[in-house]
């Protein structure tokens, strides 16, 4: 399992470690449904640093992810996409609307802790 | 080079390309110091090489000349490609140009055809082959002599557009976390995309979350550009930084208007002062919420 889901407070922190399979972005997103809402997780923070690809599909899973969440009343972060990845990201179109981005980690739990 | 002076062997008998060469460039070097004035003087008759002196024209030529002689003779360019190399980057910077480095080359060639052709008239069957024997060699040199100049101002060219791009795309910081970007001077696809990796490096390194980019001094822009400009918006805001754009020109706004460019997503305001006033808000408020 190459995503560890760490619990800071009230926010799960995903970090993803290597490049994911399709099975474990699924994977992902069905545990990140299951956590968020019990014991009080108000928020998420996705750390994408180490993936080098970002492709429509995980794209659409982050999408859905967030979409998820909202709706169990949490807000999703995605943090630490890389500058290659980004570029990347925008000339293939790959749109993240309506995710909230932010550098890095601290920056997403100051974003989320002022909710 | 002071090969001076070997005694010529001149059989008109000699025969074989090789052997009239050698005859030939034997009896180049015994008339190294006249033929060598008459070149200097044709070339200032000619009013070739205008920005050096007489002094200088002398000793370039003396140099020029015994490494012809010595090309001539072992058919190998290879030194003279390194001393035209050597020269151009001396002269170029002092406004020699390509013509005039052809000229004297050329005048060089037709110097030491006119000295053969006075020497050997006596016998034309000679004369024809060490013609024979001179020409396809000193067209050869004088090629090489061409192409390295040319070859050392490309070098010079692309130097100095590295420079240029190095220097015209400073990424700087103004406050915690707040970058501009002024850029000045023409917008072109390599310079936009070589603009968004440093803008992107920087995001990164300085931990920004506005960054201005201010384009007062870009006389135009086309959509290419534009969408490149567009892309590396989105692509900060990727990284979680907002971008402002400051300073559209009234050519500049019209144009992305009339081409249909995708601003929707940009915040855009008029100058850079207003631009930093809007970053400082926007950071301000940032900081002040992060910190309750």
């Amino acid at each position: 399992m190459s995503v560890a889901i760490l619990r800071q407070g009230g926010v799960l922190i995903a970090s993803i470690q290597s490049d994911l399979s399709d099975t474990e972005v699924i994977d992902l997103r069905r545990r990140l449904a299951e956590l968020v809402g019990t014991d009080g997780a108000r928020g998420i923070v996705i750390d994408v640093g180490a993936l080098d690809v970002i492709d429509s599909f995980v794209t659409r899973a982050l999408r859905a992810i967030v979409l998820t969440a909202r709706l169990r009343g949490a807000e999703t972060i995605i943090v630490g996409i890389a500058p290659d990845v980004a570029i990347a990201m925008v000339q293939f179109r790959l749109n993240l609307e309506p995710l909230r981005v932010a550098l890095d980690l601290d920056e997403a739990l100051a974003m989320l802790h002022d909710r | 080079m002071d090969q001076e002076h070997e005694t010529a062997d001149r059989s008109p008998e000699a025969s074989g390309d090789g052997e009239l060469l050698q005859q030939l460039v034997a009896y180049l070097r015994e008339n190294r110091t006249r033929l060598r004035e008459e070149w200097a003087q044709r070339i200032s008759d000619a009013e070739l090489l205008q920005v050096m002196s007489d002094e200088e024209i002398f000793s370039e030529a003396t140099e020029v000349y015994d490494n012809y002689v010595d090309a001539l003779e072992t058919g190998s360019v290879e030194n003279l490609q390194a001393y035209a190399r050597e020269l151009s980057e001396r002269i170029i910077p002092r406004g020699v140009e390509t013509d005039e480095v052809l000229g004297i080359v050329l005048l060089l060639r037709d110097v030491l055809a006119r000295s053969l052709f006075a020497h050997y008239q006596q016998d034309l069957g000679l004369l024809d082959r060490i013609l024979d024997a001179y020409e396809p060699a000193a067209n050869r040199i004088a090629v090489t002599v061409g192409v390295s100049f040319v070859e050392e101002r490309e070098r010079v060219i692309n130097e100095q557009q590295d420079a240029i791009r190095e220097l015209s795309t400073p990424v700087l910081q103004v406050r915690d976390r707040l970058l501009i970007l002024p850029i000045i001077g023409v917008l072109d696809t390599p310079r936009a995309r070589q603009l968004t990796e440093q803008l992107l490096g920087a995001i990164r390194d300085n931990r920004a979350t506005v960054v201005v980019i201010d384009i007062t001094g870009v006389a135009t822009i086309d959509e290419t550009v534009a969408n490149h400009l567009v892309q590396a918006v989105e692509a900060s805001r990727l990284m979680g930084a907002s971008t402002i754009l400051t300073g559209l020109s009234p050519d500049i706004a019209q144009t992305l208007v009339d081409l249909g460019v995708d601003l929707g997503m940009m915040k855009t305001v008029g100058d850079l002062q207003g631009g930093l006033e809007e970053a400082e808000r926007l950071a301000g408020y940032r900081a002040g919420d992060a910190n309750t």
